[in-house]
Parts: structure tokens; C-alpha cells; sequence
């Protein structure tokens, strides 16, 4: 089913909810690979509601219908010298499930977010707005289109990263800002993963708002156009402003490190490394991907419990966001499952073949009270589980 | 004055067994029931509404606040959860028959961790404590309401609070990373760490700005950030609100996004100027506070293109600060802003609604007819940046009429903003103050729907009932 207005949605969903028939819901279907698969007889996309509802620059606000794809969103921020600052990824060629292009429904759906989250803040931190059909059938709003609001509880933020397991999402209000005028990278070769992050939490707690801090083992910096690698693994850290406060920047993290192997990316080459940083391709992308998070210092500790596993692998966010890639095989997962526990953080299986996805942890399972509160929650906006049932967890 | 519902009689009866066994859970000096000492805890910074509670609980440790919880919901007591008291929406207004859970005791900064850039500190630490304790390392927590010497981190929480600095830096909820929480039945939750973002449901967001009516909250883990090099202000003074809404518009399209951009209008810049001297421009109808951050020849650079930007638009002074002490004289009248208008008049309202920007002229020619009309003076600080509106509604407390006029004065001017596309509440939150306004801006079924939120943490509605959701009307 391609709905084409709001009300269209509201009847798929009554209708389904009476008939106890699951939806799988869905935008353009570009991370159906993600998490577990759905079982369900029909597909729900909103890839009927597309356009650009409001765009206010001045006010630093747009709204869009959940169909739109994510690059005319992009394109029309673009023109009046705005962008997305939580710099959603393009997983196609990691998760490759569709084809057709993300739209930004998907994108707030699954909460994804790029290099720059770890320090001016996620997909969920800009949505300032949004509308979705719940599992009643009913259009409830979240929010508005300004850009400070805390009255009533924010669904906003439930219904981002839910994966369309709350409600379907129809329109979505963005907080957006202006595009730095300039992009540059320091890039430092020859570090191992210990010694690049503690290289790159210096730059993160330095006062130059550092906006991307990456590491690339050798193999992964060779996937990367432009980084020059030679066989090395690279350190990389982003500067994005004004032309010169970006130089500036720079300068004065060069001279503090003082390293070795360090050149400067310009802004045309900064641009193009990190949107393959943001897109995941310096993995080499096996049958399986898993996007972890930790606390940055514990980055290195991962990749090194993991390592008789031969994985393709490289860290993000500071170290904090450790991309890994293998064999689809339950003892890799277990042994992911098993240093990201002891590390204190989270992980997200993002391609997989559905027998792995079936029969493992997508995602951390709950302590048993937070689990009962997630079961109420999802019954009092998805009472007849109909909307993409176990796409998170195993019977929700 | 706010309709509260009654009290439960049969817990006022058994007023002496609670608190007996509420003593019997906590520390010897951690339950208050003496009236006089009562007194402290009958209101909180919407101080026109009292009510003293049954007892406060102060409980120091997590397993406290668990024990007390799961008491009194097995006793089918009601909880206010309570900081320091400074909320503006009385989002700790006690009730008769309620048990105050007063955090302060909790007070101790946990962990710091400069590599991985976070802090875990006890839902009684004041903001400022937080920013205190790293700043020697050259570290700051962002978010800085204005009652930030005050007001404490959990309250923070339960608000979503803001500040003066949010255009850049984000609210609250951008500037955390995990919680320690308890359910009313005395369940303790871990609610993400100190990594970023949660594979499952956003329990942060949904928990932050919830206003105590989900869990309370007893550990927060906040990201700490890395001070600038260095911050400057400047100051321009402009002939109209329109003229200097217009020059905010300008501000923004130029792609500069100032760390701060603050709007008074003329009575606000009268009232402060009259209480700080920071020589503020007497003459203008309205003055921008703008201030940047970075090297000192960043700041130059940024400055310099601002003044540019204002000069567009006619100023009748411009002042760039040069100097720390100069750019805290800009600040001085600003953030003596609620001093000031306390000094020109008994009382006052401070609303708190957020619009968007270019509605400000519209609004703000609404609220002087308003003013007109009702009678009561009124004095305007806006977030220009992000759309935040603060009138100040000056009244006279000692005068039933006059009170009553300034809550009608402030239920309009927050249903204008609702009108013209924003919202009832940008930093404050609802509390008791904007809740029967709620549905204005929500339909009946979104209520509902956020209602049965409501019921999947607390089923009894034992947490700070009677505020956010409208009473029902039978009641």
C-alpha cells in the first residue's frame, strides 16, 4: 500500500488494526536489511507523502512529508546555504535492501546519524516537529515548528529511532543551520587504535569544536578516495567553519600534537573523506554489519576482543562508534554482544541475513523493568501490534 | 488561583503512620512533618500558589528514593518530586495529601571523565556546581538557565530547561547521556551511559522534560564540553521591534549563528538599565545582546560582520565590547533582568512561550494592547535566536483582582502564541501553571494518548498528579 495523503494512512491502519494483520512499514524500504525482519502480509510506505511542507531559513526550521527523500531535502537546504548538521549517513551500500533512495521518514525512523553527532548532537536532537498515525489510527502531533517547545511529553523524541514500531510517521519539522563555509581535515598517519584515540579525545576536549573524529585502521583508509593512505592507518579530525577559523583551527591542533605524518585535507577532499566516513565504505562489507557504540576510551578495547574474528573494521565519534563487518555467524555476534557488555554500551546489528537476525539480539535486550515499561508504552500506541511487530525485539 | 483536586481523607487520617514509616526508611533527620518546617517546601518559583504537603521525605541515596516510592505507592500516596524549588511553572507545588521528595541531599559529583568528555553527578547538584567543578580543567556543562546557581541538575532533567546559550549549545536533553531513575513502584532504571545514543526506545528523551510525572530521577550523566577561547558581546539599540526583528532575520541569513542573541524591548531595557546602570540605550525601542565565542581574532572577524549587519538597519547606538569586563557590563543588565522588574513592581508573572521569529513584531504589538487593556505593565525578553518568549506581567499580589488579571493577561498572550505557530512553553515547562491551557495546543486524543504514556510508568498516577494534563472535569 502507497498511500498518498494522511487520511489514506489513517484507514490502512484502521483498517489492519481490525483485521489484526501486521504492517510492515516502511519508507522507501532502503534499511528493510536492518535489525530483525517483519513478518507481515502487507507493506505500509509512505513514499506517497512527499514535498516540502514549510521551509522558513530565517527561522532555521523545515518540514517535510515523510516520503521525501532525504537528498531533496538536502538539495532544497542546500540552495539557501543550510544543511542537516546531525549529517544523516546513506547506508545503501552496507545495508543494501533497496534500490531507491532514503527518504527522511526513514531517516528520523531509525534515528541515524553521522560523524558530526559527536558533537553538535543526533537526528533525534533536530526534530523539532513531528506527525504520525499510531497503531489506534489516530494523527497525533509531537512538538510544532519552532525550534525551543517542552509542553507535554516529547514523542518526538519516542517516535524518532523507534523504527515505525510507535506510529507511522507523516510529516516531520527539522531544526536546520547554516552550512560552514569551509571544511578541513588534519590527517595523521601511523597510528594505532590506542594512540589515535586518546589523539582524538585531545582534539575533542581542545576549544577548536572539532566536528568529526575518525580512525581508519590501513585496510580501511585505502577503501577511502583521496586519503592517500599508503598502507597506513589514518587518524582523521574535522574542522568546519569559516574559511579562517577552520585554517586557524588547524594550525593550532597541528602545532599541539606535533606528530609525524600529518597533512591537511582541503575543503573539496575534507567533504568527500567524510562523506565516506558518514556512509560507512572504508568496511570492507561482509555478510553481516554492526554499528556499535561505547564511550569513546573504550573504543580500542572492542576492536581488540573481536579481533580473532577477522573483521573489517574502523572507529568513529571520537572512537566511540566502532563500524564492524564479518561473517553473518552467531559466535561473531556473541563475541560482539560480549565486549560491547563489558565495555557499558550498545550495538546494532544493520545487515544480516535473516537467519542470523532471527535467532539473535539485534539490539541490547532490556533489564526486566524497563522491558515491562517498553511492552505498556508500545500497547498504548500499537495496542493490536500491528505496526512492523518484532522489528526491534523478539514478540513486540 | 488553580483548581487542585481534593485530598484523599483516608491518607490525611493516617497523616502520623506514614511518616512514622517513612522515618523508619530513611536517615534520622530525612523526613520533615513539623508545620514551621513544612513552611519552606509549600511553594517554589511560582510563589502566588501554596500548599504545604503532608511530610517531605529526604532521602540520600538511590535506594532511598526506591523505598520511599515503592511505600507509598503500596500506600497509594502522592509524590512531588522537588530540587531546589525554583521552578517558574510551579512544577512542585505540593499537595495536601502528597510526600515532597526532596533531592537535595544527593548532592555529590559521582565521576568525572575528561577523556570520553562526561560527568556523573546526584540529581541534587546545582547546575553551577557542575560547571564549577570542571571548569578549573578548562571544561563547562552547557545548558545555563538563569536560575542556574539554584536551581539542580534533576529539576534540569525534569524540565528540559534551557538558557541564554541553547541557539548553540542545545537544551537539556541535547546534553545528556545517561540516567538513573526510579519507577513509583520502586524499580530502579539504568537509562542509556556514558556512550551515545540507545539502540532501543529513546527513554532519555521522553523521560527528559517529563516533569516528574514518569519516574524521579536520581543520577544524571552529562556530557561536558571544552570552554571557547575565549567570549565577547556586543550591543545594538534599534528604533522599533520591528527594525531589530528584522536585523535578527539578517543575523541568521548571514550563516553567523552567535552563541547567545538575546531581545529587550523598551520597558525591559528601562527596568534593567534603572536597576544595573550596564548603560543601556534609554532612547531605543529595542536592543539586541549578541555574543560570539572563539580566538580573539575570531572574535574580531564575527563582531565586525555583525556590526556590519546592524549598521544595515539604522541603530541608534551600536557597542561592541572590548574587553571581558566590558562584554559582563552588556550581560549585567540582562541577566539582572528578574531583579529588575522585581524592583519596579510587587509581583510578576514570568511567561514563558516560544513563537516564531518572524511573528515577534505581530506578538509583542498584541501583548502592549493586551497590557492596555488589562491595565497591568508588561516587559519583554526574548531568545531572538531560537524564538523563546519571556513577557514579565507585573501585578500586585496583595490584590486578588490584580492577580487575577495577570493570570488571564498571561493565559492570552500564551494562546497567542499557540496561534500564531508556536507553542505554550519553551523552557519552563507546564507544571500546574499552563495546565489547563493544554489543550490548546493538543487535541483531546493527543492528551489521551500522552495521558496513557503517563499510565505505562505510573498506572495509579501517584507522580506529581494535577499538573501537565488538565484536570477532568467532573473532579
Amino acid at each position: 500500500m502507497i498511500p498518498t495523503s494522511e487520511a489514506d494512512v489513517v484507514a490502512a491502519v484502521a483498517d489492519a488494526a481490525a483485521k489484526r494483520e501486521p504492517l510492515l512499514v516502511q519508507g522507501n524500504g532502503s534499511k528493510m536489511g536492518m535489525l530483525r525482519p517483519v513478518q507481515a502480509a502487507r507493506a505500509l510506505s509512505t513514499s506517497g507523502l512527499s514535498g516540502i511542507s514549510l521551509y522558513a531559513p530565517k527561522e532555521l526550521i523545515i518540514s517535510a512529508q515523510a516520503g521525501t527523500p532525504l537528498q531533496v531535502v538536502e538539495n532544497t537546504l542546500a540552495e539557501a546555504g543550510q544543511y542537516l548538521i546531525a549529517e544523516p549517513p546513506d547506508l545503501s551500500a552496507i545495508v543494501g535492501a533497496s534500490p531507491m533512495p532514503q527518504t527522511i521518514g526513514g531517516v528520523v525512523a531509525t534515528n541515524l546519524s553521522g560523524p558530526r553527532r559527536v558533537t553538535w548532537g543526533a537526528m533525534r536532537d533536530h526534530v523539532m516537529g513531528v506527525r504520525a498515525v499510531t497503531g489506534r489510527a489516530e494523527i497525533i502531533r509531537s512538538g510544532g515548528r519552532v525550534l525551543k517547545n517542552v509542553t507535554g511529553l516529547d514523542l518526538c523524541k519516542l517516535l524518532t529511532g523507534s523504527h515505525g514500531t510507535l506510529g507511522v510517521i507523516t510529516e516531520i519539522t527539522l531544526k536546520v543551520l547554516p552550512a560552514p563555509e569551509a571544511s578541513g581535515t588534519l590527517a595523521i598517519r601511523g597510528l594505532d587504535a590506542v594512540a589515535a584515540v586518546a589523539v582524538l579525545s585531545d582534539a575533542l576536549g581542545s576549544p577548536y569544536s572539532v566536528s568529526g573524529a575518525a580512525w581508519l585502521p590501513a585496510d580501511a583508509a585505502m577503501r577511502v578516495d583521496g586519503l592517500e593512505a599508503d598502507g597506513q592507518s589514518v587518524a582523521l579530525i574535522r574542522i568546519e567553519d569559516f574559511a579562517p577559523s577552520v585554517d586557524y583551527r588547524i594550525g593550532r591542533l597541528r602545532d599541539q600534537f606535533g606528530l609525524p605524518g600529518m597533512t591537511v585535507l582541503d575543503t573539496a577532499t575534507s567533504r568527500a573523506v567524510w562523506r565516506a566516513v558518514a556512509d560507512a565504505r572504508p568496511l570492507a562489507v561482509g555478510d553481516a554489519v554492526w554499528r556499535v557504540s561505547v564511550r569513546p576510551s573504550a573504543g580500542p578495547a572492542v576492536l581488540q576482543a573481536v579481533r580473532d574474528h577477522g573483521l573489517s573494521a574502523f572507529l568513529d565519534w571520537g572512537g566511540g562508534l566502532v563500524w564492524l563487518s564479518g561473517a553473518a555467524d552467531e559466535t561473531v555476534h556473541a563475541a560482539i554482544e560480549a565486549a560491547v557488555t563489558r565495555s557499558g554500551g550498545t550495538w546494532m546489528l544493520v545487515r544480516a541475513p535473516d537467519q542470523l537476525r532471527q535467532v539473535v539480539q539485534v539490539v541490547p535486550p532490556e533489564a526486566p523493568a524497563l522491558a515491562r515499561i517498553t511492552r505498556q508504552v508500545k500497547a498504548s500506541l500499537d495496542p493490536a501490534g500491528i505496526l512492523n511487530p518484532g522489528r526491534l525485539y523478539a514478540g513486540m | 488561583m488553580i483548581r487542585q483536586p481534593a485530598p484523599k481523607p483516608e491518607i490525611l487520617d493516617r497523616r502520623d503512620a506514614i511518616v512514622a514509616d517513612l522515618r523508619a526508611l530513611l536517615p534520622e533527620t530525612g523526613v520533615i512533618a513539623e508545620a514551621i518546617r513544612l513552611k519552606p517546601y509549600e511553594t517554589d518559583g511560582l510563589s502566588a500558589y501554596r500548599q504545604p504537603p503532608l511530610a517531605v521525605a529526604l532521602p540520600e541515596t538511590t535506594e532511598q528514593v526506591a523505598a520511599v516510592l515503592r511505600y507509598c505507592h503500596e500506600q497509594g500516596v502522592r509524590v512531588i518530586p522537588r530540587g531546589a524549588g525554583t521552578s517558574l511553572s510551579g512544577g512542585a507545588l505540593p499537595m495536601e495529601d502528597a510526600v515532597v521528595v526532596g533531592m537535595m541531599r544527593m548532592n555529590r559529583i559521582l565521576d568525572v571523565n575528561y577523556p570520553d568528555r562526561f560527568a556523573v553527578v546526584q540529581a541534587g547538584v546545582t547546575n553551577i556546581g557542575i560547571t564549577n567543578h570542571v571548569a578549573p580543567d578548562g571544561f563547562f556543562y552547557a545548558p545555563d538557565p538563569s536560575s542556574q546557581l539554584a536551581c539542580m541538575i534533576g529539576g534540569n532533567v525534569g524540565m528540559n530547561s534551557g538558557g541564554a546559550h541553547c541557539l548553540k549549545y542545545g537544551v537539556t536533553a541535547n546534553n545528556l547521556l545517561g540516567l538513573k531513575a526510579v519507577t513509583i513502584d520502586g524499580e530502579i532504571l539504568d537509562i542509556g551511559g556514558s556512550h551515545l545514543d540507545a539502540a532501543g526506545y529513546d527513554w532519555l528523551g521522553l523521560l527528559t522534560g517529563s516533569e516528574g510525572q514518569l519516574v524521579i530521577v536520581t543520577e544524571v550523566t552529562v556530557r561536558i564540553l571544552r570552554s571557547p577561547e575565549g567570549a565577547r558581546a556586543m550591543l545594538g539599540a534599534f528604533k522599533s521591534n520591528e527594525i531589530a526583528g528584522a536585523c535578527v532575520d539578517a543575523i541568521i541569513s548571514s550563516g553567523i549563528i552567535p552563541v547567545a542573541l538575546e531581545f529587550m524591548d523598551r520597558p525591559a531595557i528601562h527596568a534593567c538599565e534603572a536597576f544595573a546602570h550596564a548603560g543601556y540605550p534609554l532612547d531605543a525601542e529595542a536592543m539586541l545582546i549578541i555574543e560570539v565565542e572563539g580566538s580573539v581574532e575570531e572574535q574580531d572577524r564575527l563582531l565586525g560582520q555583525l556590526s556590519e549587519i546592524c549598521r544595515k538597519f539604522d541603530p541608534i547606538s551600536l557597542k561592541v565590547s572590548n574587553s571581558p569586563e566590558e562584554s559582563l557590563a552588556i550581560w549585567k543588565g540582562r541577566k539582572g533582568a528578574f531583579g529588575a522588574i522585581g524592583r519596579i513592581s510587587p509581583d510578576y508573572l514570568c511567561m514563558d512561550g516560544t513563537i516564531p521569529t518572524s511573528q515577534l513584531p505581530l506578538v509583542l504589538r498584541r501583548i502592549q494592547e493586551m497590557s492596555d487593556s488589562y491595565g497591568l505593565k508588561v516587559a519583554n525578553i526574548f531568545h531572538a535566536g531560537d524564538g523563546n518568549l519571556h513577557p514579565l506581567i507585573m501585578f500586585d499580589a496583595n490584590d486578588p483582582e490584580s492577580f487575577r488579571k495577570a493570570e488571564h493577561f498571561g493565559a492570552d498572550i500564551l494562546t497567542l502564541c499557540v496561534e500564531v505557530g508556536g507553542c505554550l512553553t519553551g523552557e519552563h515547562g507546564v507544571g500546574v501553571e499552563k495546565r489547563d491551557l493544554m489543550s490548546v495546543q493538543f487535541k483531546a486524543h493527543e492528551l489521551d494518548q500522552q495521558r496513557r504514556l503517563k499510565s505505562a510508568f505510573d498506572p495509579d498516577w501517584l507522580l506529581n498528579p494535577s499538573k501537565v494534563f488538565p484536570l477532568p472535569e467532573a473532579a
